[in-house]
């Protein structure tokens, strides 16, 4: 009896490993293929602008409000952190450095991931489910080359720029609540944030927003791209599961990559 | 592989197709000369839209050959079926109209993404098929502010703008009443005549297809048990065919008394 118990969990430890094996690969020739759907693709360009509006223009708000609050948490708490020790006039690095190492690149993701990514999945659901990609197989278009190649490469520009915006707008937060609220020279926090940051951290943000933009954009497009092959549900409890697994997955995969990156530069 | 048969457009011959233990087609042929009008009919769930998507090579059949103006299509690489899709367009059940698109849009798409026309030269191709059914006053609404019969119309304008050799239709009369469904049946035949392409249809509405068909076919069982002319489906004596027949006499009588009130349907009826 407790042989067959120990043969029935190795049996679905197996088939798990499998099946997240499998997983794996498809996702990445689903996202290469994507890739090289580029080079057949006409009207490119426009397609990839038009992404890149709805990535970067409407995730704008959210950038913004994120960013400037962080930057006046990050002051307050830093403020009072730093004037325990005496060492006010350092708020400015300690700002800078949280928020281009870490904060702002993985915030910005996560709010990339809830706004873009989660409605970009939640569509190619529904294109899927009311057959408008296999619309497109049908007339001779590569669906993937017209539905995901453009969101993936305007993520390319989009999370680098939206990491820019997200990072000068806690710089800006912070500084109001070092300079504006709690009485510190406004020059001592700008050229504390000057020495503080590094060429390497800077080019370390920007892989780490690179590498999110991929990883999540096409996790997204991937998930609601293949919402018909969702086990547990069809139709419109499909496209709602794939788009859950999406943002979760996405969120999951940004605090990993982060670390790895992280572990691997510092 | 080349077919020597250049009076047909479209060949199918041996089609099977299962999904798991459902076998769905086993063995389907088709003949579809050019220029024609061919009408699938056969019972709801007999795996007609399955034939036609193995046709489009949507669903790829599991056994069996399509021929296309003397090519077979399972022999040929990506190159050649992608060739296939630019000369061949389908007409979904559900019209598949991109629904965050304009109908000026929709129409364009498929000339934006398969050729190196000119923009100038896009829009007007596509105001000029949207003129030719009626539908250039309504260019800027996207398809969810648009009647049934406009989508099913705007599907059709985005199909045959590219000027494709032949049009494969899906129940196009499905979920629509009897006046529609004869007015899109004569729609099709009036815009194949105008534009020349060979037609596909698949359909359970037996009077509107015979009317409106070259040749027609009925599929059972995921076989074709008959193909020929409507005069020739009306004569035949093949058994299938007759109770194919007698079951739409019988449910046509029903509807009339239903009309009529003489009878009330039943819940599963």
């Amino acid at each position: 009896m407790r042989g067959r118990a120990c043969k029935d969990m190795v049996r679905a430890l197996g088939s798990h490993t499998l099946a997240i094996v499998h997983g794996l690969g498809d996702f990445t020739l689903f996202t290469l293929r994507s890739f090289q759907s580029a080079l057949g693709s006409r009207r490119l360009f426009r397609r990839v602008l038009r992404a890149g509006f709805e990535q970067g223009v409407r995730c704008l708000p959210v950038i913004l409000i994120v960013g400037i609050f962080t930057g006046l948490v990050l002051g307050l708490q830093g403020y009072y952190v730093l004037n325990r020790f005496g060492s006010e006039s350092l708020l400015g690095a300690l700002v800078s450095l949280s928020l281009v190492r870490e904060l702002g690149p993985v915030l910005a993701a996560l709010m990339l991931v809830g706004q873009a990514g989660s409605a970009l999945s939640a569509e190619l659901g529904i294109q899927r489910n009311t057959e408008q990609v296999a619309a497109l197989e049908t007339m001779g278009v590569s669906s993937l080359g017209y539905l995901v190649t453009p969101r993936l490469l305007a993520a390319l520009v989009v999370f680098p720029m939206q990491t820019a915006l997200f990072v000068t707008i806690g710089l800006l937060g912070g500084s109001l609540s070092g300079s504006l609220l709690l009485g510190l020279e406004s020059g001592v926090y700008w050229s504390s944030v000057e020495r503080a940051v590094q060429m390497q951290d800077v080019t370390e943000c920007f892989l780490k927003a690179l590498t999110f933009g991929l990883l999540t954009i096409s996790l997204c497009a991937y998930h609601g791209f293949n919402a018909h092959r969702c086990r547990n549900a069809t139709g419109a409890r499909a496209v709602s599961a794939s788009t859950t697994r999406a943002v979760v997955q996405s969120s999951i995969v940004v605090l990993a990559a982060d670390y790895v990156i992280t572990s691997f530069l510092v | 592989m080349v077919l020597s048969s250049p009076d047909l457009l479209l060949q199918v011959k041996g089609v099977h197709k299962r999904f798991g233990a459902n076998v769905v087609l086993a063995g389907a042929d088709l003949d579809v000369p050019r220029g024609s009008v061919v009408t699938v009919m056969g019972r709801s769930g007999t795996g007609k839209s399955v034939f036609l998507k193995c046709l489009a090579q949507v669903i790829l059949a599991d056994e069996g050959q399509i021929f296309f103006d003397g090519r077979a299509l399972a022999d040929n690489d990506a190159k050649s079926r992608l060739e296939f899709r630019r000369r061949c367009s389908f007409l979904f059940q559900s019209n598949a109209l991109f629904d965050s698109l304009t109908a000026l849009e929709n129409v364009a798409l498929p000339l934006e993404q398969t050729t190196d026309l000119r923009d100038a030269e896009i829009r007007e191709r596509s105001l000029e098929a949207m003129r030719q059914l009626e539908l250039e006053s309504h260019q800027d609404r996207y398809p969810s502010q648009l009647s049934g019969g406009m989508q099913k119309r705007l599907a059709l304008a985005r199909a045959i703008v590219t000027r494709p050799e032949l049009v494969l239709f899906d129940e196009p009369t499905a979920g629509l009443d009897p006046l529609r469904r004869n007015a899109v049946f004569t729609m099709i035949a009036k815009y194949q005549r105008q534009f020349g392409f060979t037609a596909v249809i698949v359909t359970h509405d037996v009077q509107e297809a015979l009317a409106a068909s070259d040749r027609v076919a009925l599929l059972d069982k995921g076989r074709m048990n008959f193909q020929g002319s409507p005069t020739e489906f009306r004569a035949s004596e093949d058994l299938v065919v007759t109770s194919f027949r007698d079951n739409i006499t019988a449910l046509n009588a029903s509807l009339a008394a239903i009309r009529q009130g003489e009878i009330i349907p039943s819940e599963d009826s």
